[in-house]
């Protein structure tokens, strides 16, 4: 590919004075800038904004915000949501890569693909589709109707479309992750006696430990923030189907941007102390690769 | 000792295959498969006039060109100032870095409502940034320029992401190389390493022209929403669910799908491409 630099013999040019990834000062100082100008109004100006105008109007008002009854239901009826669809995934997520990681059958990257669809969903389909499922006029909706459930514009709904939106992220840190440690160490506590359920608990688990935390940040993350998804099922009932994304969008239609920032900074909160969290994760597995020498403690606690 | 079982094409110790693969195809085929395809069946059931009526509507229509328009332009911006990004935080070594490093993933933890109100404050005819572009005669929120600001805010990280592993697996030597042999560092880099990070770039810039179609809560606050004029393709699926035209909605999300669809294919096909080139060179 690079055959046309090589002819280039002639000037002879010593590369040490060049450096491998040398670049020139003056380039440096480009790419630097630049990016740093362009992370700084596009990232961090957003970022600073949010907590800029949600104080605006001092601090008694920013907590003000919060007593408000339909602020406090929102609140609830999220953690309540990311409560039930962060387990559900976690679960689907560590038995996904344990039959995916531990064993070969065919169409595995069928199977992979088809657990990343999700992310390559708009959020308004991904609510769309469980409205053409569950609606009135949709295919389940007048059997459900007849018997009393209600599952679009009520909670089963919200909690639908905010497991769909957040399927893939636990399944998608752990595969890779698994696959790379391979299947020996889980073969050795087998054939030692212990059982499948013991193996997993005391081998695989301690092994994909970080991963499954920063799995489960992320989809933690994204099932409170949802906004597009939800917004489709949820019928915006105040104080009773408003998840703090709705309950942001209705306050500020009402142009009370104080109270809509206020909630707004709980959630970009939870976003910053996302990026904490994955930055500490991302540092100690770095830190677990350099040291090769890990022998799950298997024989500490006994069996 | 469990019996561990006689597995097709497995012959594994490791017990848990049936289990384990039986609760994934269910859970995925329950949450993800069916509701899917449900989208497909009813476009197919529906009058094909009325699909036809829906999406070949001037409203629409505009619709998908603004969506499709500005999402280019935001994967554009953020294939440029992405590889900026990327380079910087793999090449250089500066204080800060590991924040900086971060603060790229923004994008991603902040709620899209929240990026999506907090932009429009930003950029409307008084905010910090709106009030030095109106007077020059810029327009930045409820204009299509607000759209393309708010997609490139969203589709960022995804070129950062995909290019630095790239990136980070060059092999020095091969720069040394180049460099011994007489390339300038121009050159170099156009001849060596762009031709090496292709795929990531391209990878990187069609997941976020992707994001940047399906994109809802950071555009539609800075849209403005005006008929013909800022309307992006999913608030249009949402305008036609509060019609109760449950069959315009579903046109329209049908053909979302199968763009969607196709940029998925578009990216593993650049994979496997670049994949196979390495494993022929190495």
């Amino acid at each position: 590919m690079s055959g046309s630099g090589n002819r280039r013999l002639a000037r002879p040019r010593s590369a040490a004075t060049l450096g491998a990834a040398g670049d020139p000062l003056w380039v440096k100082w480009v790419i630097c800038l630049a990016s740093l100008a362009f992370l700084g109004v596009f990232l961090l100006v957003p970022l600073v904004a949010v907590f800029t105008e949600a104080l605006r109007k001092g601090v008694g008002v920013y907590f003000e915000s919060f007593r408000d009854r339909d602020a406090l239901a929102a609140i609830r009826l999220t953690l309540l949501v990311a409560g039930i669809a962060v387990p559900l995934n976690v679960v689907f997520g560590l038995a996904a890569s344990w039959a995916i990681a531990k064993f070969e059958f065919r169409g595995k990257s069928l199977l992979i693909t088809l657990i990343d669809l999700p992310f390559a969903v708009s959020p308004v389909i991904s609510g769309l589709i469980y409205v053409l499922l569950f609606g009135l006029q949709g295919w389940l909706g007048p059997w459900l109707a007849a018997h009393g459930v209600q599952i679009i514009f009520a909670v089963p709904g919200i909690v639908l479309a905010t497991v769909f939106v957040t399927f893939p992220f636990v399944a998608r840190e752990l595969i890779p992750l698994m696959q790379e440690q391979g299947t020996e160490e889980e073969e050795a506590a087998l054939v030692l006696g212990a059982g499948g359920w013991q193996t997993f608990r005391r081998v695989t688990l301690p092994n994909v430990k970080w991963a499954l935390l920063y799995g489960v940040i992320l989809c933690n993350a994204r099932a409170m923030g949802e906004f597009g998804a939800v917004s489709v099922v949820s019928g915006h009932l105040r104080g009773r189907t408003n998840t703090m994304p709705l309950h942001v969008e209705i306050l500020y239609n009402e142009y009370n941007f104080v109270a809509a920032f206020a909630v707004a900074s709980l959630l970009a909160v939870l976003a910053l102390v996302t990026l904490v969290w994955k930055t500490l994760v991302e540092w100690q597995t770095q830190r677990q690769r350099q040291e090769p020498a890990f022998v799950p403690a298997i024989e500490e606690h006994g069996s | 000792m469990r019996t561990s079982g006689v597995f097709r094409r497995s012959r594994s110790v490791i017990p848990g295959f049936g289990l384990t693969l039986g609760y994934t195809m269910l859970y995925l085929s329950l949450i993800v498969l069916i509701p899917l395809s449900a989208l497909f069946l009813k476009t197919a059931a529906a009058p094909w006039e009325h699909v036809w009526e829906t999406v070949a509507s001037p409203r629409v229509l505009a619709a998908f060109r603004l969506s499709l328009g500005a999402s280019l332009v935001a994967a554009l911006v953020n294939a440029v100032f992405g590889l900026a990004v990327a380079w910087m935080l793999v090449r250089y070594a500066f204080p800060g870095k590991r924040i900086v490093d971060a603060v790229v993933d923004l994008p991603f933890a902040l709620p899209t409502a929240v990026s999506g109100i907090a932009l429009t404050t930003i950029y409307s005819p008084t905010g910090w940034i709106g009030r030095w572009l109106d007077p020059l005669g810029i327009k930045a929120a409820f204009s299509p320029l607000g759209v393309t600001m708010a997609l490139t805010f969203i589709g960022l990280p995804f070129v950062v992401r995909t290019l630095q592993p790239a990136l980070e697996d060059l092999e020095p030597e091969v720069e040394e190389a180049a460099a011994s042999l007489g390339a300038g560092r121009g050159q170099t880099f156009r001849f060596v390493i762009l031709p090496t990070i292709l795929p990531a770039l391209l990878t990187g810039f069609a997941l976020s022209f992707a994001r940047g179609l399906g994109e809802y809560g950071s555009v539609v606050f800075i849209a403005g929403n005006m008929p013909m004029k800022t309307e992006i393709v999913p608030l249009l699926i949402l305008v036609k669910l509060e019609q109760y035209d449950y069959t315009g909605a579903t046109a329209i999300g049908a053909v979302m799908l199968i763009l969607s669809f196709f940029l998925l294919l578009a990216i593993n096909v650049v994979q496997w491409w670049s994949s196979r080139r390495y494993r022929g060179e190495g």
